[in-house]
């Protein structure tokens, strides 16, 4: 495998996006950042894919017009993933790996705040058989939490601490919605959402957008940032049954399988020293932690995690760059980054990054 | 870097019809990819990941349908990527597929592409109103037909080449057992009288609203070999091209991103003369103009000759370049499917399984598809030969 790194990173996340931007307004500012931290321009850039949702849009073809942000005159390499931007960042992986592409610009954008969100995910689910029911996602994942206390594998207190925790890292994060100094108790304090989830269990409903670039360390382009690239060590992405009534809802078995399958048999996640998990609800960040076998002196969602901020098919890509971060800046040298898509985390992918040397084309 | 040689070693497709109430969405995808299989001789514990393409969620009134079909298509416990290109769907989804294989990740992956339009109407999910966006209100055909008539003045083709395209993939149809339409009598004549819907196209010019799914095996060289397998098609080359729906002077009759797919498949498959060295290609003719276009727009033809090849007989079923032998988009048209049809048939060709409307000898063929307003491109070059 070529090695792959994250180079570059932004992003956006409101409660609501002031009006309603379009792609254009949405990306543009995005892509600037990026071009800063990089020192390249699109033509650098050798292959484009992102992730979106028509139903979160409320349109079809919702993601056409973005590519009216890149400049792609002339004609680009581009794709699109009805998915969190985290599998548009595989796809881009797998286009490097190829030979295809030397360098990718990946992003991911959504107005979730345009509907009634937990209403909107319920479309997910089987149309024939559950969706006339409307079992909105809160209420699944409440069911969820529910077993879980119910079968002592977790407690409402340790829910808490996960809201808590959550909260109070999100003061360091100038992007996150939702966030504050808070206390178990002060979580155990808020009445009930949906039995046992209390609001703060829950992620805000947020607007956002993400962009990353990720390029392959042996042919970095001249210009390339003298950071500490974060290699993608492994990437890997599993889905389970949509069957609500066939699994047990206190497992989710592929995220332990993407967990696995990214580690690498030799060392696995054992070196793993933060960890950015997409966990919506305070209880699928214990579900995750156990699957993945992150035990306590890993440093979970530094960022203050979805539960600060949750932009639709951006959040997970955020994840990705949020655990680049922490390489970039020396804070760890190997991190775990995770994504999560539909119902009660049925699908799950990981990516773990590692520092890596900086082959600036004149050394090499 | 040297990619993994990958071939297509099964393909399955449903009957295209324009209502298939027989079957529930799970229903459909498995018969497309329960003939992949079968034909791959493989059964869902061989497969290792599943990528599924279809074009808009509007079009079926199920957000992200791939997450409640996992059990259905055979994705549990592996990787499941969802893509979404607009037309291009099919074709895109494919070039994912075999890129898994191709960067050495995966020996065996399943693909399938699917629309099930009788489930949520179509019309209505291309017709909600966006923002400070004109709207059409002519659906695709109005979309497209101003740059059939900017194709025909700047040609100077004759006016029943439109005709000819569509006499031509309405016969081949016959020839393929899934096809949607199936109008026996079809002539140049009796499609020069069918009304005319948005000037010049006519009635019998458009493709029809479809049913279906299409589904392949793709699968590693090291995988080829333990298969019992002996026609693979080989991919030989693979390119996606995007441009913006519009600006300053875009040409819509002959768009730079197809141009530029084009060249790039070429170049990268050791190609210099697609005219001679391709022996039959399938290319996305949603209406029957887009032939002539879409010759010229592939480097098959120079600008302004393409409907030449369509009137002297090149593009049919008996020609030296035939185009569209299953019928094409313009007899059956599951639109997020359509792409990969395409590309499923140019491989049929090459594995010389193509029955009753195979072209004799095929050794490489092109698949192709477009989408949006023509500004999305995926292709790709299949053959007998390893790459």
């Amino acid at each position: 495998m070529r090695d792959v790194a994250v180079v570059g990173f932004a992003q956006r996340q409101m409660r609501e996006f002031d009006g309603s931007p379009n792609c254009i307004e949405l990306l543009v500012p995005l892509l600037q950042e990026l071009w800063e931290q990089t020192g390249w321009t699109k033509e650098d850039i050798g292959f484009w894919c992102s992730g979106s949702s028509d139903y979160l849009a409320g349109r079809s073809f919702s993601f056409v017009t973005a590519i009216d942000a890149l400049g792609a005159v002339p004609p680009i390499s581009e794709s699109h993933v009805e998915m969190d931007a985290a599998w548009a960042l595989y796809e881009a992986w797998i286009k490097i790996q190829t030979g295809e592409a030397d360098t990718a610009l990946v992003y991911g954008f959504g107005k979730s705040s345009a509907s009634t969100l937990r209403r909107t995910l319920a479309l997910q689910l089987d149309p024939y058989t559950l969706t006339p029911l409307w079992p909105d996602t809160v209420s699944i994942a409440g069911m969820q939490a529910r077993l879980g206390i119910e079968q002592g594998v977790w407690s409402e207190k340790e829910m808490a601490e996960v809201a808590a925790r959550s909260r109070t890292n999100a003061t360091g994060n100038e992007h996150a919605i939702r966030r504050g100094e808070t206390t178990i108790d002060d979580v155990l304090a808020q009445e009930l959402l949906a039995d046992p989830l209390r609001r703060w269990d829950c992620a805000p409903v947020t607007d956002g957008a993400a962009a990353i670039v990720i390029a392959a360390t042996d042919t970095l382009p001249r210009t390339s940032p003298a950071i500490r690239p974060a290699v993608i060590t492994g990437i890997a992405h599993c889905v389970d049954s949509p069957s609500l009534g066939l699994r047990d809802l206190t497992r989710s078995p592929s995220a332990e399988r993407a967990g696995a399958a990214a580690g690498g048999a030799s060392v696995g996640l054992a070196d793993v020293t933060v960890a950015e998990l997409h966990a919506p609800f305070s209880h699928q960040e214990l579900i995750l932690r156990r699957e993945l076998g992150l035990g306590d002196d890993v440093r979970i969602n530094p960022s203050g995690g979805a539960l600060g901020g949750n932009p639709m098919f951006s959040a997970g890509l955020i994840r990705i760059g949020e655990a680049a971060r922490r390489i970039w800046s020396g804070e760890a040298d190997k991190v775990l980054a995770h994504a999560t898509s539909g119902a009660a985390l049925q699908q799950n992918l990981v990516c773990v990054m590692a520092s890596g040397q900086a082959r600036r084309p004149e050394e090499r | 870097m040297t990619k993994t040689p990958a071939a297509v070693i099964g393909v399955g497709q449903t009957h295209y019809r324009a209502k298939r109430e027989d079957v529930s969405m799970p229903g459909l995808l498995r018969e497309a990819i329960d003939r992949a299989l079968a034909d791959a001789e493989l059964t869902f514990a061989d497969i290792d990941a599943v990528v599924v393409g279809k074009a808009p969620d509007l079009f079926e009134g199920v957000m992200m349908p791939e997450l409640f079909l996992a059990d259905a298509i055979g994705a549990t416990g592996k990787p499941m990527i969802r893509v979404h290109t607009a037309g291009s769907v099919g074709g895109s989804t494919a070039i994912v597929a075999a890129s898994l294989v191709q960067s050495g990740v995966h020996d065996r992956v399943l693909t399938v592409a699917f629309e099930k339009q009788s489930e949520s109407n179509a019309m209505w999910a291309l017709s909600i109103p966006v923002p400070f966006t004109m709207p059409v209100h002519a659906g695709a055909g109005g979309f497209f037909a101003p740059h059939v008539r900017s194709y025909i003045r700047r040609s100077g083709a004759p006016t029943e080449i439109g005709a000819m395209v569509a006499a031509k993939d309405r016969n081949n149809a016959l020839k393929n057992p899934y096809a949607h339409l199936r109008n026996p009598d079809t002539t140049i004549e009796s499609v020069l009288a069918s009304q005319v819907l948005w000037d010049p196209v006519r009635y019998d010019e458009t493709c029809p609203s479809s049913d279906g799914a299409c589904a392949m095996v793709i699968a590693s060289e090291g995988a080829v070999k333990a298969s019992g397998i002996t026609n693979p098609a080989w991919i030989q080359g693979q390119v996606m091209r995007s441009e913006p729906l519009a600006y300053a002077e875009r040409d819509q009759a002959n768009p730079w991103a197809g141009r530029d797919a084009a060249a790039h498949l070429w170049r990268s498959t050791g190609i210099t003369d697609p005219r001679t060295e391709i022996d039959c290609a399938e290319i996305y003719v949603p209406f029957s103009w887009f032939e002539p276009m879409w010759m010229e727009n592939l480097g098959f033809a120079a600008e302004g000759e393409g409907w030449k090849l369509t009137e002297q007989g090149v593009t049919a079923l008996t020609g030296d370049l035939p185009v569209n032998m299953s019928g094409g988009v313009l007899s059956s048209n599951p639109i997020g499917a359509s792409g990969m049809i395409r590309f499923a048939e140019a491989a049929l060709q090459v594995m010389g399984e193509a029955g009753e409307h195979q072209v004799d000898g095929a050794r490489r063929a092109l698949g192709h598809a477009y989408g949006g307003g023509s500004q999305f491109f995926a292709m790709w070059v299949v053959g007998s030969q390893k790459p």
